[in-house]
């Protein structure tokens, strides 16, 4: 049997499905980015625990991640929004999806970000404490900033993956690409097409954050940017 | 030979009385009573185990001691808090074999940050106290230049530029000619040697025995723990001990 | 929470291994083949295999369960859910198994290969003889590692409809409505088969690291 392939329901006059894919693709786009931020700070605070808190504190960050790490991020999705629902706390379905995507990344990037300051050579912070720097301006000045850097690509791979993995959410309802998707499925039976036209939006989506946070890295960290010059 | 510049407080700016430190079952010093005078320069030599770079590091209270008494610029550190013990270290630099640069920060980034950090300063006057010191160690051009850009005896003078910029009022150096190609050490070593010169109070932990001789106005031979042999430069050339004069032996 | 929910729920369990199981091994099949293209000396297949792994892990699972079943479906085979499951599971798996094989093919030192050749050994004979021995012993820590990557992500079948461990608790939550009961249970079973492999990953990764390999 020969398949027809038949893309032209997408500029259809009636019905503007690629309007409906395009702003779909925005509310990802936007559910990635702040799941990203707040997940990122998440991560370091939480890595700054692991390495100098007291013990309860590093067991606690301890198992968190674990724990994080050896469930599904669509089982942590339904704890967190059916649970929280079902004692009264009605939370937006984006809102959710933002909060769980932050909890699960900010797990993977707090192993990141503790195998990044743990790769700091114990030398630097003697010589920062020698320098009498204060313990924060220890951390911030000589020990996050070369550690970050050394770790940027594993997070890169890290949130493009986070970003690839915010397609389940329609999975609660919350507004996406994919929930878009689903409705033009349901709507024109053209479900082949449609999965095609959004991997390629999720692989163009991709390459740009992964762009974007190596470029990123690039401006903030401007070692690598002034010894290419040369 | 030296000059004292400011004869401030008396008494000395490091003494050591009846200092011991340990590591578990290991006594790394066993009691160790020396001081040191503004002004003077003190080499302490001895083999590797010795407890010579442990006595250094506990004038900064990078290791702490467990027992006797061990005062520094006027106070007595022995059981100083973190921040009686930053307060000292604003007054004592030290530099280190490995250098310990920051590479992620330019050179200059280097020196400034403490100055700005610690001192408060801004960043137009700790500008120019970068150049200041850069100029002293003979690296103004490097000003922008990146660590790994460097060479090792560049690197070190570096360090030693980022101590002084802390305008300390004791300088520490530990076996810090060690990691260089014989043909970088002299340009480190002239460093040290115009530190000296301009009066500063330094203690240095050294394998460079013509050096020691040359530029110390004490040398300190430290073995097995304890201070073994002690007397002014010279002493290199005619040992009282002969643990000194087989360690002086092998190693010139 | 009655027994035959409890049923359910461990036949759920059963899906979701039997799916990581077939994943796995289809992976495990293509993606040795990927990582061989990936450091072949033809050009072509180089280009091949890393077209294929940049399309696969810039694409979610869930697209490519989507794809799988759509496009098996337009191709003719009416199939059930696990089959597409499977096939996505497949073509994921063996994406980041290249990978990370290699990896570990390229982590044995190029004097290995040096080695291979002055003792007159053909191409093939240095990667069967010399190389892949040394690169299963550095790849078996990552490895174990991505089962629990291939166990978790086997719940994005949830997308077209199968019925695995996640489905589960979430149509008998739909009965009973305990979330937080059933989905801390359901996330203790996928905890329970993952912690030990993460475990395990991470011993094996720290004795290699020790023996300095």
């Amino acid at each position: 049997m020969k398949y027809q392939f038949d893309f032209s329901f997408f500029w259809d006059a009636d019905n503007a499905y690629w309007q409906d894919l395009a702003y779909g693709a925005l509310l990802s786009a936007e559910l990635t980015i702040v799941a990203l931020v707040c997940g990122f700070l998440v991560g370091t605070c939480a890595a700054v625990g692991r390495v100098t808190g007291p013990g309860w504190l590093r067991w606690t960050i301890a198992t968190y991640v674990e724990i994080i790490r050896n469930t599904p991020l669509l089982v942590q999705t339904f704890w967190l929004f059916f649970g929280l629902s079902s004692i009264g706390f009605r939370v937006p379905a984006f809102a959710a999806a933002v909060i769980a995507l932050t909890i699960n990344v900010g797990a993977y990037s707090c192993e990141i970000i503790r195998a990044g300051i743990e790769s700091i050579h114990k030398g630097q912070v003697e010589a920062a404490e020698s320098l009498a720097l204060g313990p924060i301006s220890t951390f911030l000045d000589v020990i996050l900033p070369p550690a970050i850097e050394k770790v940027l690509p594993a997070l890169a791979s890290q949130f493009v993956l986070m970003m690839l993995a915010s397609s389940i959410m329609a999975q609660i309802s919350a507004e996406e690409l994919m929930a878009a998707a689903s409705r033009t499925q349901s709507e024109t039976f053209r479900g082949f097409e449609i999965y095609i036209v959004v991997a390629v939006i999720y692989l163009v989506m991709s390459i740009i954050l992964r762009f974007i946070i190596l470029g990123l890295g690039w401006i903030v960290f401007p070692r690598r940017r002034r010894l290419a010059q040369r | 030979m030296t000059v004292v510049p400011t004869m401030a407080p008396d008494g000395p700016i490091v003494a050591f009385n009846d200092v011991h430190k340990r590591y578990g079952a290991i006594d790394v010093l066993k009691g160790i009573t020396f001081s040191v005078r503004r002004g003077e320069v003190v080499c302490i030599i001895g083999r590797s185990g010795s407890g010579k770079s442990t006595a250094l590091r506990c004038i900064n209270g990078l290791e702490r001691i467990q027992a006797g008494e061990l005062t520094v610029c006027g106070k007595d550190i022995s059981a100083a808090s973190r921040s009686e013990l930053r307060r000292v270290r604003q007054d004592v630099g030290i530099v280190f074999q490995s250098y310990n640069l920051f590479p992620h920060l330019t050179v200059s980034e280097n020196i400034m940050l403490a100055p700005r950090r610690v001192k408060g300063m801004d960043r137009a006057t700790a500008r120019t106290v970068a150049e200041e010191v850069l100029a002293k160690v003979g690296l103004a051009d490097k000003f922008d230049a990146y660590p790994e850009q460097l060479s090792g005896g560049q690197q070190q003078r570096v360090a030693i530029a980022r101590a002084l910029a802390m305008q300390p009022q004791l300088m520490l150096f530990d076996e810090v000619t060690s990691a260089l190609d014989p043909e970088l050490k002299g340009e480190v070593l002239r460093v040290m040697e115009d530190l000296a010169a301009g009066g500063m109070t330094m203690i240095l932990v050294t394998h460079e025995m013509a050096f020691a001789r040359h530029v110390a106005d004490t040398v300190i031979f430290m073995h097995q723990g304890r201070i073994h042999e002690t007397g002014p430069g010279d002493v290199l050339l005619a040992p009282q001990t002969p643990e000194l004069q087989q360690f002086v032996a092998n190693g010139l | 929470m009655t027994t035959n929910q409890l049923i359910y729920l461990i036949e759920g369990t059963g899906w979701t291994l039997l799916l990581a199981l077939t994943g796995f091994l289809g992976g495990g099949v293509l993606g040795l083949m990927i990582a061989l293209m990936r450091v072949s000396r033809v050009t072509s297949l180089r280009w091949l295999s890393y077209l294929y792994v940049q399309l696969v892990q810039g694409i979610p699972l869930p697209v490519l369960m989507f794809l799988s079943f759509f496009g098996l479906a337009v191709a003719g085979f009416n199939i059930p859910a696990f089959v597409a499951a499977a096939v996505s599971m497949t073509i994921f798996a063996a994406a980041y198994l290249g990978e990370i094989w290699r990896g570990s093919i390229e982590a044995v030192p190029k004097t290995q290969w040096e080695a291979g050749e002055s003792l007159g050994l053909t191409d093939f004979q240095q990667m069967r003889d010399i190389i892949l021995p040394q690169a299963i012993r550095l790849s078996i820590p990552p490895t174990i590692g991505f089962m629990v990557q291939i166990i978790k992500n086997t719940s994005y079948s949830v997308v077209i409809g199968f019925i695995e461990l996640t489905q589960a608790g979430k149509i008998i939550n739909n009965a009973i409505y305990k979330p937080f009961l059933i989905f801390t249970l359901v996330g203790a079973i996928y905890f329970s088969l993952c912690s030990p492999l993460s475990r395990l990953s991470r011993r094996l990764e720290a004795r290699l690291r020790s023996r300095g390999a």
